[in-house]
């Protein structure tokens, strides 16, 4: 089609699409539509890794953010009972501010981007590196040791949260 | 090449996501909009080391995308349970209330 095969299409497609709804997740004046644009944005994301056939990634990615995270987002949103009349703005030129400082960031990075296509020619990579069994060896041989001290900080953050969750006795 | 596509529009898709991620975070002043805009930016890293994992066949890259993703997760329990705790104290959640370090 047009020159361009089916995975470039869907590159395109999604990239096209994982902005718009970032975009969305910063424009949108209700946070629990910005929650939910941001959901997209992750499943858009996905669609990016499995195009890079890291299908394990993909799969946690969606468990993890899309099934974890952002209901954890949801939840509090909920219980706070935000919505579009309680949410505060920011005044016109502090947003214009942020607009110019991101728009600067933004031409800094794509600059310094730019001597990359060389890169583009030379790699080849097609790569069977995000499959679950190569993942897997490799994280169970050589990064055993971070993975069970990944473990420990989970705990340590789970401990954290309920102590920070829990309702002060009165004095 | 990643199976067809230039690595710099991975690499140029996420320098546009994480700088979305920066422009929400300098300009919302809900302070859970703001977490969703780190949680952007995160996700625009992510995305570029398993790019480059991906085009030097190397799996390290996406180890360390997983662990991220923990240290992501164990960051959003603890920072939403802060969150909720300054809900609680003063009853909004505007980021520029949480002036009092300031003078």
């Amino acid at each position: 089609m047009l020159g361009y095969t089916i995975t470039q299409w869907l590159f395109g497609i999604l990239s096209f699409m994982a902005i718009m709804f970032a975009l969305m997740v910063v424009f949108t004046r209700n946070p629990i539509h910005s929650v939910l644009y941001l959901v997209l944005t992750f499943f858009c994301i996905a669609g990016h890794y499995l195009l890079m056939n890291a299908q394990f990634l993909a799969v946690v990615h969606i468990a993890v953010y899309a099934g974890a995270i952002m209901v954890l987002f949801l939840f509090v949103i909920m219980l706070m009972n935000l919505n579009e009349d309680t949410e505060p703005q920011k005044t016109m030129i502090t947003k214009l501010i942020a607009g110019v400082i991101g728009g600067l960031f933004l031409l800094v990075l794509v600059g310094a981007l730019k001597g990359t296509e060389q890169l583009a020619i030379t790699k080849y990579g097609y790569s069977e590196a995000g499959l679950m069994k190569n993942l897997g060896r490799v994280l169970f041989k050589e990064y055993l040791f971070p993975f069970e001290i990944v473990s420990v900080l989970l705990l340590a953050a789970l401990v954290g949260a309920i102590m920070l969750g829990k309702k002060e006795a009165k004095e | 090449m990643i199976n067809g596509i230039p690595i710099n529009m991975y690499m140029m898709l996420s320098v546009v996501l994480f700088i979305i991620g920066v422009v929400g975070v300098m300009a919302r002043r809900n302070t859970i909009i703001v977490f969703m805009c780190i949680e952007l930016m995160l996700n625009a890293v992510n995305l570029l080391l398993v790019a480059f994992s991906t085009l030097h066949g190397d799996t390290s890259g996406q180890v360390f995308v997983f662990f991220i993703m923990a240290v992501a997760a164990s960051e959003v329990a603890v920072g939403l349970a802060i969150l909720s705790m300054i809900y609680r104290n003063l009853k909004s959640i505007d980021s520029d209330l949480l002036s009092k370090l300031k003078n």
